[in-house]
């Protein structure tokens, strides 16, 4: 990064999405290839079974199905050492914060597979008073699949489709090497309801205009 | 079926000429109690009738009476049919006086009770919530509690059915998600969530180091929600004194799903698809319980055909092998044989898994029994492979598995005369199912209170004397060969015929209430329906035996090391999507 004062000045707010090229550049396109290729192909998910799909998650992993075909195999307890967030299940009000403590353990770069219908969107308990209808609603997710539960076919299908995006990431532009740290993402507090830092103002807006 | 014992409710309410009489609401036959009377008619039902076992406890919303109501299943651990008490209080200040002294097994579903309908237990001595937090806005499963996706409060809902104008409901929420905040809420900001401080003074309620030579420090240690050893998203707190453990308590509710609520929004056949979901290792046995309670509802006008009834006791006996060779994979797990077992395991499984799935079109999710019989009939090639399945492989890889493992000298080392629960702590703690029967108390409902056709079998109830997690994983083991008897005699007696015989989504229930249950792999399933005589229960509740398994698991702990937890808690064999429904 000697070459960064030469570069033409960029907004702040754009230089995620845009590259300037330059010769450094160049040789980090040119690793993209083996750098991913690393990547795909030992991707370490964490073992984190919510609900229903967590069952199916461990018969993809026992020998029927087998995802160590695809570099998967090794299944890290702590978040500090795994790639790959499988939200596997239902998400609880009760469970938010852990769930979002854990993503923000996990170090970079970090993905997140949504499971199933419930992690997808709320599925069929989306009704209920306890239900985070859709884990995306908090922290950004990279696939989705369908199913209640996906069978383990359709979760390896998910997986294939993560190493294609991981294929497709560039040096260039991945966010971990950006200029600036990853943002954590706040942790919600079990108030009357879930509250998330986020909403705090918008509440304050919403109970004051209803009382 | 079930034959109602005249002597006991004669003589109970000649012992109590006041505070007792028999229900005269139409579809209802326990005994409304005063509630002044409750435990001293629960102390002479289990000291002089036999009544020694209180199965399920949980309340009901009669918001029109405005009145609620607190409904006591007792069973006696000698077998037989059920007695029922209902107490009923006011509405605006609902107080009961707990059983919690007379009958232990009450405790985490008083305080359920407490949690989800705001039914205060006079005597209780930790009615905090259980499946929700404290600080939480209201009780929800009160009939005047709206959650905040509230459409309407019953399905099918009219802005879908039969117009289908359908909009998505997060766009009339305020904050686009699941959310609501009261109106007195001004500082968000400031909120301090208070549940971890009321678990720890529980905890924490005693001196450290008291009675040694020399003073050690308590730790507390959380293991869980997010650990790989709890099998999902359960937590314990734990106090230890050097590796001992000296207080622990479990807190659920991590996968609390509105079970209830949402089946009381449902229509009958709604929620049948919701029960495989309870246990989702075992959704045929789910769907066996709830359409059971509900046949019983319905009383003659459900007639089950013979082969339905066949067909549903090969589905509730495959779920039971492939749940038992799954749990002693799991063991094996836990004692740090890391899935090597459990892929041995997961073979068999996924055969059941492959007869499911041809039958009923889901690996785990089945949804396929039906009031009055079952979904579909089993293709002929499907039947082929059942019977291989059933007379030749799984005997002999369960012959297998007992070579393998039973033996072991580590699994011996780590399991004999570990976690013992003596058989009356078993009765009195509510345990039901293999925890049970491993503690030297032979009941199954299969044989104690029989449904279905389960009394025209031949087959030894699996019972063990030592109640040690040694005993817990063998009689599972027991289970599975008495299964493989019944399997071996239904695949041979099963008659041709129809499956269903009236059109499921067309019922009619009538007025009354009905606790059906049966024995599901993890113990006693219960499910209590209260019918107004619509189309959506009015109460749908069900009696998790994984989470009622669990009352006992602090007696079981104490005095054991912290790494012995994990082998006990594998031994009992709890699945959360259940306990916390």
């Amino acid at each position: 990064m000697a070459d960064k004062d030469k570069s033409p000045e960029v907004p702040k707010e754009l230089r995620a999405q845009v590259a300037i090229s330059n010769f450094g550049d160049l040789i980090r396109g040119a690793l993209d290839k083996p750098y991913n290729w690393g990547r795909r192909n030992s991707v370490w998910p964490m073992m984190f079974g919510l609900a229903c799909c967590g069952i199916e998650m461990i018969s993809t992993a026992a020998s029927r199905y087998d995802f160590s075909r695809f570099g998967m195999e090794v299944m890290r307890p702590s978040p500090r050492q795994s790639d790959l967030m499988l939200v596997s299940g239902t998400v609880t009000k009760k469970m938010l914060p852990q769930i979002i403590r854990l993503y923000n353990q996990m170090p970079e770069p970090k993905y997140v597979v949504a499971m199933g219908a419930c992690a997808s969107g709320g599925g069929p308990f989306k009704e209920g008073y306890n239900v985070v209808a859709g884990i995306d609603k908090y922290i950004p997710v990279d696939v989705y699949i369908s199913g209640c539960p996906p069978t383990p076919q359709a979760l390896l299908h998910g997986l294939i489709k993560l190493q294609k995006l991981i294929d497709n990431q560039s040096l260039n532009r991945v966010p971990w090497y950006g200029e600036e740290p990853v943002e954590a993402i706040p942790v919600p507090v079990l108030g009357p309801d879930i509250m998330t830092p986020l909403d705090y103002k918008k509440i304050k807006k919403e109970t004051k205009s209803k009382g | 079926m079930t034959e109602k014992t005249i002597s006991p409710p004669t003589e109970l309410e000649k012992r109590f000429p006041q505070g007792v009489t028999l229900d005269q609401r139409e579809g209802y036959s326990g005994y409304l109690v005063d509630a002044q009377k409750l435990v001293e008619v629960a102390t002479v039902l289990r000291d002089e009738m036999g009544y020694d076992y209180l199965s399920s406890v949980t309340g009901v919303d009669y918001i029109q009476d405005n009145l609620m109501e607190v409904v006591y299943h007792f069973y006696k651990s000698t077998g037989g049919s059920e007695l029922t008490l209902n107490v009923q209080v006011s509405r605006e200040n609902p107080v009961i006086p707990s059983l919690y002294h007379t009958f232990p097994s009450v405790d985490f579903q008083e305080r359920e009770a407490w949690d989800l309908l705001g039914i205060k237990f006079d005597g209780h001595p930790d009615l905090r919530r259980i499946l929700l937090w404290e600080g939480f806005a209201g009780h929800p499963l009160r009939k005047d509690w709206k959650e905040p996706f509230f459409n309407e409060d019953n399905k099918p809902f009219s802005n879908r059915w039969p117009e289908g104008n359908v909009f998505r409901v997060e766009d009339t929420n305020p904050y686009g998600k699941n959310v609501q905040y009261p109106d007195d809420l001004a500082q968000p900001e400031k909120w301090k969530p208070e549940t971890e401080d009321l678990l720890y003074a529980g905890l924490l309620d005693f001196k450290a180091g008291e009675g040694k030579d020399f003073k050690t420090d308590y730790v507390v240690v959380n293991l869980g929600p997010q650990h790989p050893s709890t099998h999902g998203v359960f937590r314990m707190a734990v106090v230890l004194d050097g590796e001992t453990i000296v207080a622990l308590k479990p807190v659920v509710g991590y996968l609390h799903r509105n079970h209830e609520k949402i089946g009381e929004r449902n229509t009958y056949l709604h929620n049948m698809p919701y029960t495989d979901r309870l246990d989702y290792l075992c959704s045929m046995t789910n769907n066996f319980g709830y359409a059971i309670a509900v046949e019983k509802l319905l009383g003659k006008k459900a007639v089950v055909p013979e082969r339905a009834e066949y067909l549903r006791v090969i589905m509730s006996e495959l779920t039971r092998i492939s749940n038992h060779v799954w749990a002693i994979g799991f063991i094996l797990n836990d004692l740090g044989a890391f899935f090597t077992p459990m892929l041995y395991a997961i073979e068999e499984r996924e055969l059941i898994l492959d007869i499911f799935e041809a039958t009923a079109g889901s690996r785990m999710m089945c949804n396929y029994f039906r009031f009055g019989g079952v979904s579909r009939d089993m293709p002929e090639d499907v039947f082929q492979k059942l019977k291989e399945l059933v007379n030749e492989r799984l005997p002999r890889k369960i012959d297998e598995l007992d070579i393998y493992l039973t033996e072991n000298e580590i699994i011996a080392e780590r399991c004999e005369g570990v976690g013992i629960l003596s058989p009356d702590d078993a009765i009195t703690l509510g345990a039901s199912g293999p925890l049970l029967r491993s503690s030297g108390v032979p009941y199954d409902i299969r044989r104690a209170d029989p449904y279905g056709i389960y009394d025209r079998f031949d087959f030894d109830v699996a019972v063990r004397y030592h109640g040690d997690c040694y005993d817990r994983f063998i009689i599972r083991l027991d289970e599975v060969r008495q299964s493989l008897r019944i399997l071996q005699q239904a695949v041979r007696d099963i008659p041709e015929g129809p499956v269903l015989t009236k059109n499921p989504y067309n019922i009619r229930v009538p007025e009354g209430e009905a606790y059906g249950r049966i024995e599901s792999p993890k113990g006693e399933l219960g499910y209590y329906l209260v019918s107004d005589g619509t189309a959506n229960p009015y109460r749908y509740h069900i009696r998790a035996p994984s989470l009622i398994n669990l009352t006992g698991l602090e007696k079981i702990c104490i005095g054991q090391k912290i790494a012995d937890v994990v082998v006990i808690l594998g031994s009992i064999d709890i699945v959360l999507g259940e306990c916390d429904r």
